[in-house]
């Protein structure tokens, strides 16, 4: 873990209002989700858990059949499909489209996958005004932020912190009551709805046999993005395709109880292309852009493939000792907790992000929760190997080339060579000596050891 | 170009060859509770007053109609064309405007109108869904737009849920470009997970069934 995030971590950890507020937020959600999973409110959870795993599995293990399927559902009914290898691509196909119909202004709503390649600035980079319009987005937008959590984004900020956001903002002073400043927020967005000329959303579940892009919500800023603007596009990781809509009424009985608590979202769109002909409103344009950005690497890993059978639930960090105490900004990239403690490395390679794979303590809560039973804790071990793997590696070479060096110079030096070889009883035969156990350890293991501690030491002075 | 490319390294990664063939997925789980017309409906009425919405029943069109004149009061209300509504005589109350089918007149009158009122195709017992197809006599944004919305629908109309809607329609594309699943009024609970209703879309939910 670099330097930088380190100082996050320990700048967290010191914050007595940042650890109530993640402490409590959090809390609530994971007592919710408790709450509506129990057996008596919903009995065949379990059952639920593993018929969404099964599917999971067999929409990944033949993604190639289930991607092509898709695209051909979607075009069957007037939309269009494009493949983005990475950021760029997305950016450069948004950006023709925007210059085609002459688009200047772009609603978004909430979308894991367009934080991953910082779409809005890419897209603002270029001349167009990008919107977040979740309410939670949004306050994070106007304050230059990243999401702190993934269903809750500004679950670190307090209605004082939102005040002083829309001050400096808005110009508007001192509004700290939530109801107004949601309001203030309303009305701002609204105006933004109306006028936009592009509405670009993620995608909870793409299904196969219908060319569907679900999108699951709360507030109604998706449905307004999805479907005032003249075009949609939906943005999202091809790992997202599931057969069949009929599997909905199993993710979609997971999801929201497991992310917030709820039986179902306020809203639930599923949606099939551009307007038909007769329907009153809705787009004119559909497209879909189907994101790679490193997810083929994860699918060629059959242990670890199960990384990417994730709903972007949320429940995992809520219940993390090690997430409630670090936050979400402590981790190095826009997943965070146990899932991003999986899913970062495996994007960026494990020699760039050692710390992560040890930035738990093992205690399984997260296997538990997830609705789609991926066990988190058994990539974190085999991730946890390949790190170890990578820095013998590194050690090996370093080590090899130190010798070559010293011998080069003994061997310049003939009288120290003859001293050498004698006093040690050299035989021209270098031998790697084993380290120790702890000398083994990288720095970066004793890291993410330290921030375990950290966060276990922190957890008994915390209400 | 990259789609060729992305699905050649999918291939690659999982060891299969273009066009190969894909075993049967395993079987999609539905299971459909016994539950009389009459638990649907109390349920629904109880799971949308537990969301905070108000779920009234009336036993017949005409009542149905002077209810939604009680509760819309001095407001201003677009209607869709959903037909169960001129039979209820909801679109021909004072300051209900309904019939239309241009898409920037009805945005408009969203816009402004206090109370967007609508029919629902299907409704969910267990959870208070509302099941709204896009279609001419259904319009997105009447649901959406306004600070309020009242949803009249048919007793007959309500399943117990999810598994029972997926099981009428397997595949809602078919015949509409937007299906959505309403479960109570538009809320956020971002900042300090304080719950605050009407965010976006309406923060006031009224379901009336009939029968």
């Amino acid at each position: 873990m670099s330097g930088e995030f380190d100082h996050t971590t320990h700048a967290t950890l010191d914050d007595a209002r940042l650890q109530l507020a993640i402490y409590t937020s959090t809390g609530r959600l994971k007592d919710a989700r408790a709450n509506v999973v129990a057996a008596d409110a919903l009995p065949d959870y379990q059952e639920l858990r593993s018929q969404a795993n099964a599917v999971k599995q067999h929409a990944i293990d033949h993604l190639d059949y289930y991607l092509e399927q898709f695209e051909r559902s979607v075009e069957s009914h007037g939309g269009h499909v494009a493949y983005a290898s990475d950021a760029a691509e997305v950016a450069d196909f948004v950006l023709s489209l925007a210059k085609t119909c002459g688009a200047g202004l772009i609603v978004k709503s909430k979308s894991m996958t367009t934080e991953e390649i910082d779409l809005n600035e890419r897209l603002e980079h270029h001349g167009l005004e990008s919107v977040e319009t979740d309410f939670g987005e949004y306050i994070l937008q106007l304050a230059h932020e990243r999401p702190y959590h993934i269903v809750a984004p500004a679950l670190h900020k307090t209605r004082y912190d939102v005040a002083r956001i829309l001050e400096q903002a808005l110009q508007i002073p001192n509004e700290t009551v939530i109801e107004k400043q949601a309001a203030i927020a309303r009305r701002a967005l609204r105006e933004k709805f109306l006028a936009a000329d592009i509405g670009i959303s993620g995608a909870n579940f793409l299904v196969a046999d219908s060319g569907a892009v679900v999108v699951v919500e709360n507030e109604g800023n998706a449905r307004l993005s999805t479907s005032a603007p003249k075009i949609h596009i939906a943005i999202a990781g091809i790992e997202k395709v599931i057969p069949r809509a009929q599997d909905l009424a199993t993710f979609l009985k997971l999801l929201a109880r497991s992310a917030t608590g709820q039986p179902l979202s306020v809203y639930t769109s599923i949606l099939s292309g551009p307007r038909r002909k007769g329907e009153i409103d809705g787009p004119d344009e559909f497209h879909v852009v189907l994101l790679d950005n490193g997810r083929t690497k994860l699918l060629a890993d059959a242990p670890k493939r199960q990384s990417l059978y994730c709903i972007r639930c949320g429940a995992c960090l809520n219940t993390c000792p090690v997430y409630r105490k670090i936050g979400g900004h402590s981790y190095p990239w826009v997943y965070s907790g146990p899932i991003g403690a999986i899913l970062t490395p495996q994007f960026m390679g494990v020699a760039k992000e050692p710390a992560l794979p040890f930035a738990s303590s093992l205690c399984g809560a997260c296997a538990e929760v997830c609705p789609v039973k991926i066990d988190i804790p058994k990539v974190l071990l085999d991730l946890r190997q390949e790190v170890r793997a990578s820095e013998a590696a590194q050690n090996h070479n370093r080590l090899e080339r130190m010798a070559f060096r010293i011998f080069g110079w003994l061997v310049r030096h003939p009288r120290a060579y003859e001293m050498t070889a004698a006093d040690s009883g050299f035989d021209g035969r270098w031998r790697q000596r084993p380290l120790d156990r702890e000398g083994s350890r990288s720095a970066e293991c004793r890291a993410g050891a330290r921030l375990v501690e950290s966060a276990r030491s922190a957890a008994a002075v915390v209400p | 170009m990259s789609r060729d490319e992305i699905l050649d390294r999918v291939r690659t990664a999982l060891g299969r060859q273009a066009g190969q063939a894909v075993p049967l997925p395993p079987p999609a789980r539905i299971r459909i509770p016994e539950a009389t017309r009459e638990t649907r409906i109390s349920s629904l009425l109880a799971r949308v007053d537990a969301l905070a919405g108000r779920g009234l029943r009336a036993p017949t069109r005409e009542k149905a109609g002077e209810m939604v004149r009680m509760a819309l009061g001095n407001r201003s209300a677009i209607a869709s064309n959903a037909p169960i509504l001129e039979e209820c005589g909801i679109t021909r109350l004072p300051g209900v405007r309904s019939g239309i089918t241009d898409r920037e007149q009805l945005r408009e009158l969203c816009a402004s109108a206090e109370v967007g009122i609508t029919s629902a195709d299907y409704a969910l017992a267990d959870t208070g869904t509302l099941v709204m197809l896009s279609s001419p006599r259904e319009a997105r944004m009447i649901s959406l737009l306004p600070p309020a919305h009242i949803a009249v629908i048919p007793g007959e109309c309500i399943l117990s849920g999810l598994d029972e809607l997926f099981s009428i329609l397997p595949n809602s594309a078919e015949i509409t470009s937007s299906m959505v699943l309403i479960t109570g009024p538009s809320r956020t609970a971002d900042i300090e997970q304080i719950l605050v209703r009407g965010v976006h879309g309406p923060g006031e939910i009224m379901v009336l069934a009939i029968g």
